[in-house]
Parts: structure tokens; C-alpha cells; sequence
């Protein structure tokens, strides 16, 4: 119908639309990366992927506010749209200025009232959320853990349970119906961290000198991957984040495990002996035994976590080894230092930790 | 500053006098033109390192467990590129275009205070240089020579000297101190100049919308940076004088530290985007054929965005365990924000609707970052969503949103100024076909490198990590993320290029190549070093609408 004259008019109206594809095929192509099934065990730490209540209520309340701005977009978007193809200039040359509008008083007051009734809407439908996530009140049944932030580990004490550990949290799954959440007080011991497992709840900070708290009530049994939200320092980017969350029965075997103390008559002597009467003890603690260092990660139920250095490399004889003579190799700039032990006192050291189950 | 009048310089005049005489006028300028372009292109150099830091970042990010550079570089990295962008690229572009612009737009011959313009240029420059010195003498937690590495907002106490020993990091606060001092002065010369140096004629409600938009502008400069400033004070009192402000290991508060940097940081963001919104007000009339829709309200909103720009800044710091009612507050200030905002997007539609849009790259420009400020606009209010915060804070989609905001969106203005401005200042047009160019790369970079950069953020992925794990679903949208990135410093080295071409060959511009309507293009191009031969008289919001138009005049209408 009309020539086009001035391709750049349309050439705009085509660079937006593709960029609007690029995006759309985006969120499309990351909804079908969440679908992944449980058998992955959650490969993926999507926000789109709740399964505990804290998650669940934001991702609700997410999808209202994506349908609102959605709309918004679309509107204004479709008036930009229009705007730009129905009063580009057609004719070359001199030519009489369009009218001169200098307002409308009726319209910029419709264009005003109708995003405060928005923001209201859309403010109390958050209030709401806010208030049942941080003030919800903790159960009787709840399991208590305190996580302590560190340069570059995280150490969870279960001040009821009596137990110690880092790294891999380990939580009861919640039926609804009978609810055993699990309620987190945070600490740091240096600087700021923030725990962040996507599918279970929304992060909170770990700051230095504050108690945070934050609940999670997982529904679905599996590994949730999450990791530090908060720059700490060097090795940041590698405070992974484990929660399994088990059965029942599963967690209360796992609690039994976890209050043994390590096995005094290990046969493992001389391996222990390098461990007590080296540096390690500074560090790290193994229950039951002279070693009770706190600066780095407790020990005593190392072989039962299948990650090491905070979920930097997997568990196994091989990383374990390179961990204690080069720690740069798996995290540079680490905390731990490398340990300058002879081979022999290396075996001996690698064979006793093995034991500690 | 001499008492010669300063000649006009043409090309055959530099070519007679000895480089260093020009080299000492330029260092010596108190003249708002001259200072102006030094700002600029300031900025410009900063603006390719700190391009150079976020390609390094990009290559690293590419792919997981990537080594391109050690975790100690990229930390360095991040922190370099955040700083040097905000303070050392949009400041001083946002005070070099405020410096030139305003007292050619109201009719002055120059700023309210010449010296005190020069110094805070001065100052930004030394900030600028501290900072990057800091590569060769700061030694940091990893030896000597090292660039600071504790972020842009620098988070207590990563920032005591127990975890940053050495003086990494004390480069960072007394680079930002200084320069502080310099934009605290610009902001005070600004405010001067707009309320006691316009015109006869010009009352505050006949000022272009550029003069008003930089007067709130300068206002927020020093109610932002004046936090700042102090926490940099009391963070080397910490460092050096056995303070314990924000050594929680004493019982110092590490969100102390936090409450005085957003109440900063907050503010900033609006120092950086209100004379981008300043661009558009200008370039988008202009290229539409018709005023500007709905001044007065234009005016009221940017002045409420300023107001409640003030009570946001804890929506920085919705993961650090305030109580609800806190959250609440501070996501009912947020959204209130977004109100002011959105209007003026639909006043510039406005001002387009029904008029002859010409498609000349200035305004190429402006229709993207109206496209990009909104989507932009709709992710932060998405993120004002405390509850959703919990989630996306923290993360990449942070980082899209923001960097949405800042190139998207100022970056976009700020282009269209470039194209707009440049034949006033340089007296020649920039290449057209180099400018569509540009836009068009820049547009198809940006897009696949910050529409992409939304999803690992909805996937998990926190910011300011130099590797992540494989198996994530992160790894294809750093790859495309990357690659826009290579294609955006591709136009960016098309722009330089269109710059340096076109400054000894581009076609004359003349006084008025667009056809406009404020001051500055009744003078010739580049203006005299006086500005105006006799200071004009207006009597409308368009002075040369006016003059061309005597059967029609606004005077009429306003």
C-alpha cells in the first residue's frame, strides 16, 4: 500500500522484532532446559524449577509479574512499533511541519493513573509474599542448622542434633502434611557470602557480625545444586553448594553416621600421627581426637561427602592427594596451603583419611 | 587564563603555531567548549580500556572451567571495568556534554565558575590516573603491582585491611575521593549557571529541557557523592587510623558500609541516566518534526525521580536480612520510581506520534534506547519485587538488567549526542553510512550479548564468578553473550573510526544542519570562543522555532 520510501523505518521496526524473538526463544529454550527429569538430580539450579514452599511462593509471584510486564511491553512496545512505521516521513524536500502538539492533559493523566493502579497491585501482592516467607513462623518439628560462612567453604552445625559438617547440607524432605522444614540461622566468619539454592529458596547473605535467618521445606528428594551469591574474596566462584535432601529414614541414618566419632583404632597409626603432629590440626577437626581446628572444614566424616573443597573437585583418592600437596591446582588462591609432605608421609596421611567415614 | 581574545582556529592557523602553544592553551582552558571536549574524550579513552577489561571478563566466561586468565585477573578484572565505567566513562561524558551544552543552550558565554570548571575536570583526570596506577604500584593480596579487586562497591569487610592487605584497594578510595571532590564541582558550577546565567527572556520554564534535566542532575551529584565520599574516609580511617567502622571483626558494621554506598549508588544511576533522558528530550523532537509532548510534566517527573531516586537504595540490599516491613517499605519506593519513569517514555512517544520521523542516526539511536529503556525499566521492576530479588539479586540477570540500563540505554542517548552534537562542535557532519553502520552492530551485539545474559541468571549463575561448573545450561548463553560482545567492540572501533574520519573530512555542517530549535545552532559550528556575538533575547521554549516560523510562533501557545 504505501511505498517505503525510508527502509531504515522498517529496518528498525525488524531489529526490534528480532530482538524480541532472541529473548522469547530464550526463555523458551531455558523452559525446556527445565524440564529436566529427576533422575538428573537437578542438574540444573533453576528459579523456575521450586520445589520448597519459600521458592515456590516466589516463583508464583513471578510468573504474575512477568504476565503484567509481559502486557506492558506489548502495549507500549506495539505503540513504538506503530509509531515509528506510521509517521515516518514520506516525502523528500521541504514540506510543512506536522502539527504542532505541545500535550494533552487528559492523556498524560490516563498514563499516569494507570501504572499507579499497577504499582499498587503489583506492591501488594509482594507485601504479601514478603511477610509469609520472612515471618513465617518456625514449627516444633523443625530441624535447626546454622550455617557459618568462611573463605571458601561453608560449615553447618546442627546445634540440636549435635553435629558437624561442611559443604554438603544434608535435609529431611517435608511432606506438607506433616511439615519438617528445615530453618537456617546464618553467620559469617570474615566476610559476606549469600546461600543460594535456587530451587529451594530465595539466597540470603551470611554478613559478618549479623544473624540472618532463612527456611527452606523441601518437597522432593534429590541433590539441589546452589552456590555463594556474594563476592568473598579470590575463590568465590568455587563455595559450591550441595543439599540433599533425603527420606526420613534417609536422613536419620545419615544423622547417626555423622555423631559417631571418628574410629579411634584405626589402623591407620601412622597416617594419623601425620595428621596430628603437622599443621593439619590448626585448621581442622576430627571428633574424638587431638585435632580440633575450626578455621578450616571438620574432618571427621570426610569420606562421606562425595565433593571436596566446597564442591571444587569430586572425592576421590586422586584429588584428594592433589588437595593437600598443591591446592592451587584445584583452587587458586585458596586458604588451604599446600603441605609440603614427603610421598611417604602423603600415603600414610591419604590412607587415615580414607578411614574417616 | 590570557588576555588575548583566542582566535578562531582554522586548519591553516594550527599549522602556524608551535604544538606546544596549542598543547598550553588546551592544559591552561577554563573555556566550558574546551574542558567539555576534554572530558569527552577522557571518557572515550576509558571507555575502550574499559571495554578491553569486559572482553577479558567475556573470554574468560565463555565456557566453564576456562583458563584464559588466572581467578586473581579476573577479580581485578570486574572490579577495574565497574569503576572505571561509572567514574571515569559516563561521569565524565555526562559532564563533558552538561559542560558544552549549557551555557550555549540558555545563552550564556560561559559556566558560572570557569576556574572551578577546570579544576574538577583536573581532579576526574587524577582520579582516573590514581586509579589505573594501581596496576603498577599497588601491591595487593598477591604481591606488588596489583589493581584493586574487591568489586565496584567494594563490600566491607573484604575491604579491611585483614582481607586486602597491602594498597590495592586504598588506589580505589582515593581515586574515587578525588575525583568526587572534581564531579561535586561540576555539579555546584552546573546548578549556578542554570539558575543565574540564562538569558533575558529564559525563565526556568522556557529552559530547554537539557538545562533543567542537568540541574536535577547536578543536585543528585551531591546529595550521592557526599555519602560516598565520607564512607571512603571512614573506610582509610579503618585502614590506616584504627577505625572500626566497618571491621565487623571489632564490631564494626559491614552494613554500614552498604547503607552508605547505595544511598550513593542509588542516586548515581539517576545522575547517569537524567541526562540521557536529557539527549532524547532533545534529539527525539527534533527528528519527529514537533515540541517535545507535555514539557511542564517532563520537568515534574524527572524532579519526582530525583525526590524519590533518594528513598530506593535499599533495594541494593534486599538479601541482607532487613526485616519485612523494611523490604515492604523499600519495594513501595522502588515501584513509586517506576511511575515517573514510565511516563516520560510515553511522553517521547507522544512527541513522536503523528509527526515526520527522520531516520538519521541521532534519532536511530534515541528509538533504541526507547525500546531497551523499557524492556530495561521492566526488569528492574520485576527485580523491585523483593521476593523476586531474593532470587534474581546477585546474579546475571542483575548484571543484564543494569548493563540493559547503562548501554542499552545511556550508552544508546549518548550516541545519538555524539552524532547530533558533533557538527557543532567540529563544524562537520559524521558519515552517515558509518553511522547506520555502527547503530546496526551495536544493536545486533548488544541484543545477543544482554538478552542472552538474562537466562543463566534465571538458571542460578551469581555474577562476579571467573569460572562455573559445566552441566549447568549455562554455557551456551555465555558463548553468545561473548560473541555479542566481540561485535559490539567492532562497532565501537566503526564509531572511533566514523570520529577521527570525519573531523578533517566529514561535509560541512553549517550553523543548523537539523533544522533545530534551541540556541546553540544560531551559532556557527564550531561557536566562537565568546559564544554570542550580543546574548539573545527568547521569548518561547524554541527560540529558533521562533525565528523561522514568525506566523507561528510557540510564544503563542506556551
Amino acid at each position: 500500500m504505501h511505498k517505503i520510501t525510508d527502509k531504515a523505518g522498517w529496518g528498525v521496526v525488524v531489529g526490534r522484532a528480532t530482538g524480541i524473538l532472541v529473548l522469547l526463544a530464550g526463555i523458551l529454550f531455558a523452559a525446556g532446559l527445565c524440564n529436566a527429569s529427576p533422575s538428573d538430580d537437578n542438574p540444573v539450579p533453576s528459579i523456575f524449577q521450586p520445589h520448597s514452599t519459600p521458592a515456590e511462593s516466589i516463583y508464583h509471584l513471578s510468573v504474575f509479574v512477568l504476565a503484567i510486564t509481559a502486557v506492558i511491553f506489548l502495549v507500549v512496545f506495539s505503540l513504538l512499533a506503530y509509531a515509528v512505521v506510521k509517521f515516518r516521513n514520506k516525502a523528500a524536500g521541504a514540506e510543512r511541519e506536522p502539527a504542532q502538539v505541545y500535550g494533552s492533559t487528559q492523556i498524560e493523566l490516563a498514563w499516569t493513573i494507570i501504572p499507579i493502579l499497577i504499582v499498587v497491585v503489583l506492591f501488594l501482592a509482594t507485601a504479601r509474599v514478603i511477610h509469609a516467607i520472612q515471618d513465617a513462623p518456625k514449627p516444633a518439628t523443625a530441624v535447626e542448622v546454622t550455617a557459618i560462612g568462611h573463605q571458601f567453604w561453608w560449615e553447618f552445625r546442627y546445634p540440636v542434633l549435635g553435629i558437624v559438617t561442611a559443604n554438603e547440607l544434608h535435609v529431611p524432605v517435608s511432606d506438607p502434611v506433616h511439615p519438617t522444614p528445615t530453618f537456617l540461622k546464618l553467620l559469617s566468619a570474615d566476610t559476606d557470602h549469600s546461600f543460594w539454592v535456587p530451587q529451594l529458596a530465595g539466597k540470603t547473605d551470611l554478613i559478618p557480625n549479623r544473624v540472618n535467618e532463612m527456611w527452606m521445606d523441601p518437597h522432593q528428594t534429590g541433590i539441589y545444586l546452589g552456590q555463594c551469591a556474594q563476592y568473598c574474596g579470590t575463590q568465590h566462584a568455587k563455595m559450591l553448594l550441595r543439599v540433599s535432601v533425603d527420606t526420613p529414614e534417609a536422613f536419620e541414618a545419615w544423622v547417626r553416621d555423622q555423631k559417631r566419632t571418628a574410629d579411634q583404632d584405626t589402623k591407620e597409626i601412622a597416617g594419623r600421627r601425620v595428621f596430628e603432629t603437622t599443621a593439619c590440626i590448626n585448621c581442622h577437626a576430627v571428633g574424638g581426637t587431638a585435632a580440633t581446628g575450626r578455621f578450616g572444614p571438620d574432618l571427621t566424616h570426610l569420606m562421606s561427602r562425595s565433593t571436596i573443597a566446597s564442591g571444587a573437585a569430586e572425592n576421590t583418592s586422586e584429588n584428594l592427594r592433589l588437595w593437600i600437596e598443591n591446592p592451587d591446582a584445584i583452587k587458586p588462591g585458596s586458604l588451604m596451603p599446600a603441605m609440603k609432605l614427603s610421598d611417604a608421609d602423603l600415603d600414610a596421611l591419604l590412607r587415615y583419611l580414607e578411614t574417616l567415614r | 587564563m590570557s588576555s588575548d581574545v583566542m582566535a578562531i582556529q582554522t586548519a591553516e592557523g594550527i599549522a602556524d603555531r608551535p604544538w606546544v602553544q596549542t598543547l598550553h592553551e588546551w592544559v591552561t582552558t577554563v573555556d566550558h567548549k574546551r574542558l567539555g571536549i576534554l572530558y569527552i574524550l577522557y571518557a572515550l579513552l576509558f571507555l575502550v580500556i574499559g571495554g578491553i577489561e569486559a572482553t577479558i571478563i567475556r573470554v574468560q566466561l565463555m565456557r566453564a572451567h576456562n583458563d584464559f586468565v588466572s581467578p586473581q585477573v579476573f577479580n581485578r578484572m570486574f572490579t577495574m571495568h565497574g569503576t572505571t565505567m561509572i567514574f571515569f566513562v559516563a561521569m565524565p561524558l555526562v559532564f563533558g556534554f552538561a559542560n558544552y551544552l549549557i551555557p550555549l543552550m540558555i545563552g550564556a558565554r560561559d559556566m558560572a565558575f570557569p576556574r572551578l570548571n577546570a579544576f574538577g575536570f583536573w581532579l576526574t583526570a587524577l582520579g582516573g590516573f590514581l586509579l589505573y596506577f594501581s596496576f603498577l604500584g599497588g601491591s595487593g593480596l598477591y604481591g606488588a603491582g596489583n589493581a584493586p579487586d574487591v568489586g565496584w562497591f567494594a563490600y566491607a569487610p573484604l575491604t579491611s585491611r585483614a582481607f586486602s592487605p597491602g594498597h590495592s584497594t586504598d588506589y580505589w578510595t582515593i581515586a574515587l575521593l578525588v575525583s568526587g571532590f572534581g564531579s561535586i564541582s561540576t555539579a555546584i558550577n552546573i546548578i549556578t549557571t542554570v539558575l543565574c546565567m540564562r538569558c533575558p527572556g529564559m525563565t526556568l520554564s522556557r529552559m530547554p529541557l537539557l538545562a533543567w534535566l542537568n540541574l536535577v542532575m547536578a543536585g543528585l551529584v551531591i546529595l550521592a557523592v557526599s555519602p560516598l565520599t565520607a564512607a571512603q574516609i571512614m573506610l582509610s580511617i579503618d585502614r590506616y587510623l584504627g577505625g572500626h567502622f566497618f571491621d565487623t571483626q571489632a564490631g564494626g558494621s559491614a552494613a554500614l558500609w552498604m547503607h552508605f554506598f547505595w544511598i550513593f549508588g542509588h542516586p548515581e544511576v539517576y545522575v547517569l541516566v537524567i541526562p540521557a533522558f536529557a539527549f532524547a528530550s532533545e534529539i527525539i523532537p527534533v527528528f519527529s518534526r514537533k515540541p517535545i509532548f507535555g514539557y511542564p510534566v517532563m520537568v515534574a517527573a524527572t524532579i519526582c525521580i530525583a525526590f524519590i531516586g533518594m528513598s530506593v537504595w535499599a533495594h541494593h540490599m534486599f538479601t541482607i536480612g532487613m526485616n519485612s516491613n523494611a523490604n515492604a517499605f523499600f519495594v513501595f519506593t522502588t515501584m513509586a520510581i517506576a511511575v515517573p519513569t514510565g511516563i516520560k517514555i510515553f511522553n517521547w512517544l507522544g512527541t513522536m506520534w503523528g509527526g515526520k520521523i527522520q531516520f538519521k542516526t541521532p534519532m536511530l539511536f534515541c528509538i533504541g534506547f526507547l525500546f531497551q529503556f523499557l524492556i530495561a525499566g521492566l526488569t528492574g521492576v520485576m527485580m523491585a519485587v523483593a521476593p523476586f530479588d531474593w532470587q534474581l539479586g546477585g546474579s546475571y540477570f542483575v548484571v543484564a538488567h543494569f548493563h540493559y540500563v547503562i548501554v542499552g540505554g545511556i550508552l544508546f542517548c549518548i550516541f545519538g549526542a555524539f552524532y547530533y552534537w558533533f557538527p557543532k562542535v567540529t563544524g562537520r557532519m559524521l558519515s552517515e553510512t558509518l553511522g547506520k553502520l555502527h547503530f546496526w552492530l551495536f544493536v545486533i551485539g548488544f541484543h545477543l550479548t544482554f538478552d542472552a545474559m538474562h537466562i543463566p541468571g534465571v538458571l542460578g549463575m551469581p555474577r562476579r564468578i571467573y569460572t562455573y561448573e559445566p552441566g549447568r545450561g549455562w554455557e551456551i548463553w555465555n558463548l553468545i553473550a561473548t560473541l555479542g560482545a566481540v561485535i559490539q567492540g567492532l562497532a565501537i572501533l566503526i564509531f572511533v573510526a566514523n570520529l577521527v574520519l570525519s573531523y578533517s573530512r566529514g561535509p560541512k555542517a553549517g550553523n543548523d544542519p537539523w533544522d533545530a530549535w534551541t540556541l546553540e545552532w544560531s551559532v556557527s559550528s564550531p561557536p566562537p570562543s565568546y559564544n554570542f556575538a550580543s546574548i539573545p533575547t527568547v521569548s518561547s521554549r524554541r527560540p529558533l522555532w521562533d525565528r523561522k516560523h514568525p506566523e507561528d510562533p510557540d510564544s503563542r501557545y506556551e
